[in-house]
Order: structure tokens, then sequence, then C-alpha cells
């Protein structure tokens, strides 16, 4: 067996974007936890190797006797195709057979499986292709020289003599070969071969790394059989469903389960901080329970306001000057001298992330240590803070990652709110485990919302139509102060998860200056798929269409003129141009709208043809997309990322919102919670564009464009941008 | 009270209250956990099984409703020719991201194809307009109840 866990040294990664996480006891306040993420740059090549560091070839790959190949996945399924994806790397330098490979969630093990781009065991960000690509191959690579080994040990021949191919090992003089299985322990006593004497693959060689058709690896999702956390069964568990408090910052200050323990099934009731929480021993039982439970709430310092006051409060703001985020020339001078300004304010709600699996936890405590099982996407953080919260070591919580049903974003929570409110619960029933429920009502107004923002720019442009000065002011929520991540998310007072996207604006404005008012409310934030670019790729390309209808030039060669230092921006406007047919005539009553941005290292590009009907409302026909993601490593995953990501964003960008009346949520469910469905499903054209650059993340850069793509669109047919999103007049 | 189901071709008896919903009696009591929990209210599809053929929200029918009548679930779709062509045409054209919708969506799809064998864009929407996707394969579903389609006709 290749598998000698206890004989190697935990990986110790060498790598000049090598990050750290610190645990600090905190004063009082409990724990802190700072995770330093140095800025990323694209690994250059698409094959160099020693970016990964040292590679723990143990830890990722496991040949069992039986021929399988075990490869352990270090960041969580949550649709975005990690499974295949990783595997594929492993695959392809080891030359496996891809169905003898069989991909696992890795347990948490920081040193091991930490994200090379972060420091710390997680997933987001875009980043699970992007920081393991090195990584997985030379594992790969590891594992393959080491079945050539012992398979030259064997048969007493030269290493150079020995050929690999799909699972089997040979040598062509003596006619003699292996299967991975029939050499797996002997491999496993191999020596680990020097990282410098492994050679990648060329890419012209490659077997699985850009191919077409191969099939997605986490398997038993369209037969009832892939596991998720709502699906863990535990004997003698009990399942758990809280009565949250009704607005942010809301105490508890008593209540009364005499009604809710008369619910057939319901066991216990108790106070945890975030609630009281109803055990039973189903579902149902507890749903019922938690609803006949009585509680009294303190509201005396709850959050009371509502939304329209709210962003009343924010336009206001931005018409302040604030703390600069961005700037280069001299843009208020040249603003206040410019003959054509063009102002523009935009409003964006909170948005929930609405997974189709509502947030859920299972947590067994007993006197040793706990274990979760958890769709997990934060292992570093919800171990140390979970390890925290009991007084253990960090080892002593284990932690069981599952399939998530959908997270864009919400699972990664900094405070990791659902899996301390599970751990909470079972601390106080040690010994049986709990599953934790929250109802959709539970999820929806659980907060942890896509902050709301609003943004106004104002842009000067020249005789010739450019824009010589642009000045945008964003007023919202900063998702990393107070976080473990604020370290080194926030610079200067500047959340760059506010202003990404628009501090760093691709076009070239000689003048530019992005300032920011971050706004501290108690309503509770989090990234959502794309996090700042969800505002940011709005106001940006809507504003750059503005000006180029002001310039009296077509929308897409206004762009090109502005991006000649920005190839791949431009690389990707040209593309979904020329494939959406861009200027050519239309049906009647149909129009186009464009929009290209940049998030997470890739390149996207969209054109929306929407439909305008007779009755005023609209509805979106086709859209055409083109995205730059360095080697393409799985083309079909992809595409799917692009049509999920515009499939995510069209909900955004014709219906869902949050808002507050009184300090509560006024939605509740899909009802009132609206997002798309198969009847608003536009038609999807996804193209690659080729690319030798390394490979950057596919999970959120789909999102941004979308929007803007549709605003677009629908100036295009009435001359009017809107710029409060949702947007209006969608056939629902 | 104790009720006796049939589901998927097996009979089962148990004790439970008759109010409580299809979706958690056979998730919870007899741990058919293929079918999901998305809404609660009959707005999302995540929890659709077949009551003799039909597509229903098990999350909203409360489970003496059920007696006396064929209930089939995602694990039990196996011996059905157009929930085979389905769930191949699923696997072909990789519809699933994160999964957690598609057992509702196969089982409104094969209801669909049982009722309509070539049904148009239009009545797609119609049948499968209930049940929501949040990694939104809808472009996918669509292709792959066409090409499930095909194979049946
Ligand atoms: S759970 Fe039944 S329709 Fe949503
Ligand atoms: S595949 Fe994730 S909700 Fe449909």
């Amino acid at each position: 067996m290749l598998h000698r866990i206890q004989s190697s040294p935990a990986a110790t990664m060498r790598t000049s974007r090598r990050g750290f996480l610190k645990l600090v006891a905190g004063t009082g306040a409990g724990l802190t936890l700072a995770v330093n993420m140095p800025a990323v740059a694209a690994d250059s090549s698409a094959t160099g190797a020693n970016s990964a560091g040292n590679v723990d070839v143990h830890a990722f790959v496991r040949i069992t006797p039986d021929d399988t190949v075990v490869v352990m996945i270090k960041h969580l399924e949550m649709g975005q195709g990690t499974f295949t994806g990783l595997t594929t790397l492993i695959a392809e330098e080891l030359d496996a057979r891809w169905d003898q490979l069989q991909p696992e969630h890795a347990p948490v093990d920081t040193a091991r499986y930490k994200n090379l781009h972060w420091g710390a065991q997680g997933t987001g960000g875009s980043s699970a292709i992007a920081n393991a690509f090195t990584q997985m191959r030379i594992a790969g690579a590891t594992a393959r020289a080491m079945l050539i080994g012992a398979a030259a040990e064997l048969w007493q021949v030269a290493r150079r003599d020995i050929s690999v191919s799909q699972g089997v090992v040979s040598h062509t003089a003596s006619g003699r070969s292996a299967t991975f299985g029939e050499l797996a322990t002997a491999a496993a006593n191999q020596p680990i071969p020097a990282q410098d004497s492994l050679r990648l693959k060329d890419p012209a060689d490659f077997i699985y790394i850009g191919k077409e058709n191969l099939r997605r690896k986490d398997t038993g999702k369209t037969n009832g059989t892939a596991v998720f956390t709502q699906d863990i069964q535990l004997p003698g568990m009990l399942v758990a469903v809280v009565a949250h408090p009704p607005r942010f910052g809301s105490e508890v200050t008593g209540f009364d389960a005499s009604d809710a323990l008369k619910v057939k099934g319901v066991v216990n009731a108790v106070q945890i901080p975030s609630g009281v929480a109803v055990l039973a021993k189903d579902t149902w039982a507890a749903m019922q329970g938690r609803d006949a439970l009585k509680v009294e709430w303190d509201h005396s310092q709850a959050y009371r306001g509502n939304s329209t006051d709210m962003m009343a409060d924010f336009r206001k703001r931005s018409e302040k000057s604030g703390p600069v985020a961005s700037s280069r020339g001299n843009t208020s001078s040249v603003l206040g001298q410019a003959e054509k300004v063009i102002s523009s304010s935009f409003q964006f709600p909170y948005l929930a992330h609405a997974t189709m699996e509502p947030m859920n936890c299972v947590a067994l405590i007993n006197d040793t240590g706990c274990e979760l099982w958890n769709g997990e996407q934060l292992q570093t953080i919800d171990q140390a803070v979970v390890a925290a919260n009991l007084g253990l070591p960090a080892d002593k919580v284990k932690i069981n990652t599952l399939f998530a049903g959908g997270s864009f974003g919400r699972r990664a929570n900094p405070n990791s709110d659902y899996v301390l409110e599970a751990v909470q619960i079972a601390r106080q029933v040690k010994g049986t485990p709990v599953k934790l429920v929250w109802t959709r009502e539970d999820d929806t107004r659980g907060g942890y919302y896509r902050p709301a923002y609003v943004h106004r720019v104002e842009a000067a442009l020249d005789a010739d139509g450019l824009p010589l000065a642009w000045q945008q002011r964003i007023v919202g929520q900063s998702i990393a102060q107070g976080t473990a991540f604020e370290a080194f998310m926030i610079k200067d007072g500047i959340d760059s998860t506010s202003v990404e996207g628009a501090a760093n604006l691709a076009y070239s404005v000689p003048n530019l200056r992005v300032e920011l008012h971050t706004v501290k409310l108690p309503v509770t934030v989090q990234w959502w798929r794309s996090v700042g670019h969800t505002h940011t790729a709005f106001s940006t390309e809507v504003v750059i269409d503005q000006l180029a209808k002001a310039a009296g030039k077509d929308a897409v060669a206004y762009r090109l003129a502005l991006l000649k230092e920005h190839p791949r921006h431009a690389g990707a406007l040209k593309l979904v141009a020329e494939k959406s047919g861009w200027g050519k005539p239309l049906a009647k009553g149909h129009y186009h709208g464009v929009a290209v941005h940049e998030s997470f290292n890739s390149y996207v590009a969209q054109v929306a043809e929407i439909a305008v009907h007779e009755d005023g409302t609209f509805t979106v026909e086709k859209v055409t997309c083109a995205v730059d993601c360095g080697v393409a490593v799985n083309p079909n995953i992809i595409r799917a990322q692009m049509e999920g990501g515009i499939g995510y964003g069209l909900s955004a960008a014709l219906m869902s919102e949050i808002t507050l009346e009184d300090g509560q949520v006024q939605q509740s469910n899909f009802h009132d919670y609206q997002v798309a469905r198969m009847r608003h499903s536009p038609q999807i054209e996804v193209h690659i564009v080729p690319s030798a650059e390394a490979p950057t993340g596919v999970g959120e850069p789909g999102t941004p464009p979308i929007a803007p793509a549709i605003a677009n669109a629908l100036a295009a047919a009435t001359g009017e941008w809107q710029t409060v999103l949702p947007l209006k007049g969608a056939r629902l | 009270m104790s009720v006796t189901l049939q589901i998927n071709g097996v009979q089962h008896q148990l004790e439970v209250s008759e109010d409580t919903p299809l979706l958690w009696v056979l998730r919870d009591h007899i741990e058919l956990t293929g079918t999901k929990f998305g809404c609660g209210i009959a707005m999302c599809g995540a929890c659709t099984i077949h009551l003799d053929g039909q597509p229903v929200r098990s999350c909203s029918m409360p489970v003496a409703a059920a007696v006396g009548r064929q209930i089939t679930t995602i694990e039990g779709l196996a011996s059905n020719a157009a929930a085979r062509a389905v769930q191949d045409a699923w696997d072909e054209l990789q519809v699933p991201q994160c999964g957690y919708c598609q057992s509702g969506q196969i089982m409104s799809a094969t209801a669909l194809l049982s009722e309509n064998s070539s049904p148009d864009d239009a009545a797609i929407d119609a049948a499968m307009s209930g049940n929501i996707c949040r990694c939104a394969t809808y472009p996918r579903i669509r292709s792959a109840i066409k090409s499930a389609s095909e194979k049946l006709s």
C-alpha cells in the first residue's frame, strides 16, 4: 500500500505565497484568529514545479491492493467540481485509469491540507484549482515514480525502460506488466523521490487536463445516494431546531417549554447564546416543538432599522468624501473643471445565499472530544473556534466533511455561526449526537447576507468622448471587520472585499479615485458568490456603457479602446462579441447588452439578449459567455460553473432582495425571497479562451457580469439605465 | 396512529402522528434520505416523490393522505423506463452540481416524460418551474429532458 502516513513528516510548504495562521488567546473576548493571506500572484507558467513547495504524496494519494487509487480532496465539494478537478490533476501525472480513482474529502489537518493561498485549510475565493494545480500534479508524479521504482526493483530492470499508462506499469522488452494494485505494497516502501527529480508532463502530452467528457467524480447525485449533512443518521441522535432571535441583537430572557415538551418525540429544550433549541427524536417533532415554545426576548439592544431609511442614509453618505481605496491623477479637480460629467447612484440590497440545503451540522461531544459532520468549508477556523469554545486542544475536534448542498460562501462563516450553534446544543447533552437543522425560514432570516451597498459614480469625458476622470464612492458594511480575515483583507481601514473590482478598474482612465464609507450595523454580513464583484461589476459596467453612449460609440469598441493594457479582458470581450453576433440585427423586440469583468484572476465577458414584450415586461432569452481562466483543466466543469454563476447572478439581477422593517427581515421562504426558476433561465452558451496561463478559478467569476449585461440590454431597449437592484420589469 | 405505506413496492408499517408530512416519514422513519428537504412549503420541489405516478411535494402532504397509494421515491425509480432514460441523460450531460435538488428534479422530469414523451420548451417550463436549483443547472436539465425524450421515442 502506498500509505505510510506515520513515517512521513508533515509537509512543509516552502513557497513564496505561503501564508500562516495565528491563534491568539484573546483578552476576555475568547479566541482571536488571524489568517494571513499574502497577495497571490497567479503562477506564471502552467508547469512551474517549484511553487507548491514539498508535497507530501501520502497525504493525497493512497493506492490499495484492490487497484483503487484513493485521492484525498482538501477542498469542499459543494457543486463546483473539486472532486473531479483535483482528481484530474493527480490522474494526469499518475497515468491512472479514470475509473480507478476514488476521491474522498480529507480530514482536518491544516499542516497537510492547507489552502496554499491562505495557509489555512479551507475552500473559497475560487482558489481550489489555482492553489492546488502544481501540488496535486507533484503528488501524482511522485506516486508514479514510486510505482516505477517498485517495478524496477521487482523486475530487476532499469527505471527508464518502464512506462506507465492507464493504471498499468509495463516493461516492454521483457513483456512484464503489473497493475497499480499489484505494486501498491512494494511502492509504499519505496523512498520518496526528490521533487527536483520529477518531471511534470508537457501540456502537449496531457491525457486528462483540458479533455472533454471526463465523468464527474462526485457521484450518487442522480440516484439519491449522495450523502449530505442533512442525511446523517446516528444511533440515538436527536434533531435540534432553534428559536432564533427575531431581530439582530435580541437576547433570550426566559422561555417556557411546557407546550413544546408535550409534542410527541420532543425530549428537551436548552438555552444557547443564539436562542433556545428544542431537541426531539425526529425533525418534524423538533420543528413542531420549536413552534410550541414560548420565548421571551429582550429587544432593548436590538436593531430596529428599516431598509428605506438605511438606503437613504447610505445615499447621503455617498455625497461626502471618504477614506480612499485607490487614487491616481487628480480626480476632483478634473471633475470640477470638466464640461461633461455623468453621475449615477446605484443601490444594492442585502442578499441571502439561499443554498438549497439549509444550514445544518451534526455534533457529538463527550468527555474526550468533539466530532462534527458538516459540509465543511473552513476546517482550520471551525476547528479552532469549536476547540476554544469547548476548552479542548484543536486536535480533539474531528471534522467529517460531507458534500454541501450549495454554499456560495455561506458555509465559510468566519464566526462559525451555525457550527458553533450545533456545538453549544450538543455540549448540553453530552454523549448524544445532535443534528442541528435550520428550516428555510431560519436560513432566510439568519443573517450573514451579502451586504447592502450604495455606489455613487461621477465620470468626466474628454472632447473625444474618452473618460478623463472617474470618482466612485462606495457605502456599505465591511465583511472582514472583526473576523479572522481582517488582518489581510483590511488595509488602512479599507476592506478590500468592499471595493474589489472598482478600486482596480481595468479601463484606462487617467484620473481615478475610489472611496469607501464603511458603515457599522448589527445586521450580519458575509461573502456571497464573487463577494465585492457582485456590486462593483454592476456599477462599473453600467457606467462604462453610459459613457460609450454619451461618446456615441459602440459599447464593445469603446471598451476595447480602453482595455489596451488589459489583453485578457479584451480577449474575452472580443470572443463574446464574435460568438454572440454583437452588432448584427436581432429579432424584433430583442436587445443585446454586454459586460466584462475580472474576478479571482479569471476574465469573463457576457452578452445578454433580452426580449421586451408587449406588456412591457422583459425576459432574458440568451446569454453568451466567454471565459479566460488560464489552462482549462476541466472544460465541462468550467462551462457548468459559468452556467451556474450566470443563473445565480440572474436571481439577484431580477428578483432577490432581503429587506428589513423595524429590524425584522421581511422575507422568510422562497415565496417572498424569490430565485430564478426554469422558466426564467436563458439559453446559455459558454466559450473558453484558449490559454497557457496558470489556471484560475471558475466558481465565482461567472456571476458578476450578468446583472450589468442585462441592465445594459434594457438600456438599449429603453434608453435608460436602471441603477437599483433587483431590476424592475422582469417577467416573473 | 399506526399507518401502512406502500413505498417503492415494499409495505411499511409504522407508528406516527397522522399529520406528519410524508417527507419526514420517508427521511426520518424509513431512512430513505434521497428525498430532500428544501423549504417545507411546496415552493422548491426538493421533496418531490410520486404518488400513484403523479409528482407530489411530500413536505406538504400529511402521511395519512398517502395511505393506500403507491409511493415512489428516487430510490425506487430504477424499474421505470422513463426514469432510467432521465437518469442516464442526467449522467451523460453532467447535470448535477451540488446535487441537493436533483432527486426532486429527476422525479419531476420523470413524471413529465411519462405524461408527455416529447415536451417542448413551454411544457418543460411548466412542469419544472416548481423545482428550484440554486446551482442553476436549468440549461442542462432542459437539454437532458430533451435527450431522454429522444431516447424514449
Ligand atoms: S421541501 Fe417540499 S417543496 Fe420544498
Ligand atoms: S444542483 Fe445544487 S441546487 Fe441543484
